[in-house]
């Protein structure tokens, strides 16, 4: 027998013992596809998402009896399919609605996961989960806010996070209090990016100021990853609006507190749309240079020992960074679609999309600050809420807004550096 | 209004004469050697990476930084050409084109691997803040950068024109045989050419690591206004480069702020476009 015949059979036995090895886990692992920009220029937002769900794994793999309601911690794996382990597939979708798609189709079609999770951009959402519609696979979104994606009409796309309409309530009543103490919130301008997020988001807040009697008087438009902004700061700062709201990924957010400083602006107040302000490397790149910038947030965490402290410490073990509201949501996500599953005793789609609509998680059963999770016709979460957080000392966010759960009261005008 | 269009004028030559820097390498090895190196924006990336390290180790700004930035990437420009260029340069196009790209993601994942994907920033002051005069504001750091993007650029224009080693680096880019009869080998020239290029990429790397985000994914951001600026100042040519960089540094800002950043790019793209109509060679190439 020559060394070839020898490494021929050498290689068939390793074959064979991966396959019968994959078959055996094959039963009792839940396939879960998750699209995320794990490289691109929102690569650190899909690097944290990764870190949130192997913790959320870990809670729902493992015996987690500390978390108290939390649906599937307390033993290890999934009940209602005789404990199975969860195992999330991650595809990279490069920040690229094309790229989505594509990983989208690869992770129903060869890996045959048994919902799809993600994708952080709306654009990239829009795109990827309209493949899952076509072939009839659960699709669950914790992150996405433009209010089209569930205007679709689709069967299989579900929704945790509250979205722009519910964001742009939350602003006009806080602006509407923060007017009632004294502040002038007369001109508001709306800076935003050209994508799907950027866009939709603004005109969703424009609409709701609208209709409020308080038109927006200015609307800056710039292209996402900017090389330069010094324009569109100059046209702020020569229009002086009493309030900027900024919907913007981490790139552009951190070049434009730059910019401010260098050109030596700052508005009454700014109040941001999260994404790029709530990405921790924000803060860790120019925190001390936006002080007193408003944001908004589902994620408060609790006292020591609560659920959401106890979460927050696992998270930072795992990423060394603090939880953020992005993460948060997408954490709750992916425990809502596992608790679904659960519930299904199967991975059949139609039972899958059967439990997801009969969702019912009441506020103590959750990690994030949402008054539960229930999903209406279109797929949206109803229950969704959120408050507005503020960056006070440049370091961390402390709740402020509505006054029933805020931690400080808001601080005015916007400090900067 | 007059004010703040002085304002966006200044700041698009500041930011022009960076862009011009940045793409004096590229249009360096692309006139003396043909190579279209889709890594150029990763370089500056890299040297953005060692301004970073350098400030974060041992505390030095920009007048540590730029120097070792320029020093580790001439090095790393030097190891690229005798590794990978030298041999794809005999390959056919295709060959080039998906050796760079390659290069360009495998200097891309490694920092990504090393440093993660959070974005990091310089500290604000590092550079001395910023300059009012006349209702006028500069930063320090833009300044800085401008003004020494406008020097460098101008002393490569001339060490190409002006000395025996550029008279011999343009020998090889002339005719590589007749140079070789000549007594020059090209081998050593090309590799100073990669040297020269990759170091004053990796200076503008540091130089704009001071008004920045730093992240290993903003090669691409920049690397598309490289090319640009090549194409638009001629391929190979650096007063060319010089040129074509304040001028979409002044349109970018004056369109960005007249009628809408969203739309700048496409007063940047249809100038490109005319150009290539009209003008095919570039500003200052030649036909």
């Amino acid at each position: 027998m020559t060394l070839k015949h020898v490494t021929g059979l050498l290689c068939a036995a390793a074959m064979s013992l991966a396959f019968a090895a994959g078959a055996r886990a094959e039963d009792k692992v839940v396939k879960i596809g998750v699209i995320m920009p794990m490289s691109g220029g929102t690569a650190s937002i899909g690097a944290h998402a990764k870190a949130a769900l192997e913790v959320a794994m870990d809670i729902i793999n493992n015996a987690h009896p500390e978390l108290g309601n939390l649906p599937l911690a307390k033993n290890a794996g999934l009940a209602g399919l005789g404990g199975a382990r969860i195992e999330a597939v991650f595809a990279d979708n490069q920040g690229n609605p094309a790229t989505g798609q594509n990983q989208a189709l690869r992770l129903i079609t060869e890996d045959k996961v048994a919902a799809v999770f993600g994708s952080y951009q709306s654009g990239v959402t829009l795109t990827s989960s309209a493949i899952a519609e076509k072939y009839g696979i659960p699709f669950l979104n914790s992150e996405s806010v433009a209010a089209n994606l569930t205007e679709r009409g689709f069967k299989w796309f579900f929704r945790t996070t509250p979205i722009a309409t519910d964001f742009a309530k939350i602003y006009t009543d806080f602006l509407a209090d923060m007017k009632a103490t004294g502040a002038k919130t007369d001109a508001i301008a709306l800076v935003h990016d050209n994508t799907e997020y950027g866009t939709s988001v603004a005109n969703t807040i424009s609409a709701a100021f609208k209709e409020k009697g308080q038109p927006v008087a200015l609307d800056v438009a710039y292209p996402v990853n900017a090389t330069d902004l010094q324009g569109q700061v100059l046209q702020l700062k020569d229009k002086k609006p009493d309030v900027i709201i900024m919907i913007s990924y981490t790139s552009d957010a951190i070049l434009f507190a730059k910019t401010m400083q260098s050109l030596d602006y700052k508005p009454a107040i700014l109040l941001a749309d999260d994404a790029g302000y709530s990405d921790p490397s924000f803060i860790k790149a120019v925190g001390k240079i936006s002080q007193g910038v408003f944001n908004r947030s589902s994620w408060v965490v609790g006292p020591p020992g609560s659920v959401s402290a106890v979460i927050a410490d696992m998270y930072k073990k795992k990423s060394g960074e603090e939880m953020d509201d992005t993460v948060a949501r997408q954490m709750q996500g992916f425990f809502v679609l596992a608790d679904a599953i659960d519930r299904a005793g199967s991975t059949d789609p139609a039972k899958v999309q059967a439990t997801l609509k009969a969702t019912d998680l009441k506020a103590d059963q959750l990690m994030i600050g949402y008054k539960g999770v229930k999903f209406d016709d279109k797929g949206q979460n109803i229950l969704a809420s959120g408050a507005i957080i503020q960056l006070q000392d440049g370091e961390n966010y402390v709740s402020v807004w509505p006054k029933a759960n805020a931690e400080k009261p808001p601080a005015l005008p916007y400090k900067g550096w | 209004m007059s004010f703040v269009l002085v304002q966006v004028i200044v700041g698009g030559l500041l930011l022009g004469a960076v862009y011009a820097l940045f793409s004096s390498g590229l249009t360096l090895v692309w006139g003396m050697m043909n190579i279209v190196n889709f890594a150029h924006g990763d370089f500056v990336m890299l040297g953005m990476y060692v301004a970073y390290v350098v400030y974060t180790l041992m505390g030095g700004g920009p007048i540590l930084g730029a120097p070792l930035a320029t020093l580790v990437l001439a090095t790393v420009g030097v190891v690229v050409y005798f590794a990978l260029i030298r041999d794809i340069m005999k390959g056919p196009m295709l060959a080039q084109i998906l050796g760079t790209f390659g290069l360009a993601l495998l200097l891309r994942y490694s920092v990504f691997w090393w440093f993660g994907a959070n974005f990091l920033s310089m500290p604000q002051n590092i550079v001395g803040g910023t300059y009012g005069f006349a209702g006028l504001r500069i930063e320090a750091s833009r300044l800085l950068a401008g003004v020494v993007a406008l020097l460098v650029t101008l002393g490569l224009h001339l060490l190409l024109t002006r000395t025996s080693l550029g008279s011999k680096m343009l020998a090889v880019a002339e005719d590589q045989t007749a140079a070789q009869l000549m007594g020059i080998r090209p081998d050593a020239m090309q590799a100073i050419a990669w040297a020269i290029a990759a170091g004053a990429t990796g200076l503008a790397g540091a130089l704009i690591a001071n008004f920045f985000y730093i992240v290993p994914t903003v090669g691409e951001t920049l690397g598309i206004v490289a090319f640009v600026t090549v194409s638009l100042g001629g391929f190979g040519s650096v007063p060319g480069a010089l040129v074509a960089g304040l001028l979409i540094g002044v349109i970018e800002s004056l369109s960005g702020y007249l009628i809408g950043a969203v739309y700048k790019d496409i007063i940047v793209y249809v100038m490109f476009l005319l150009f290539l109509w009209f003008r095919p060679q570039g500003l200052m190439g030649k036909t």
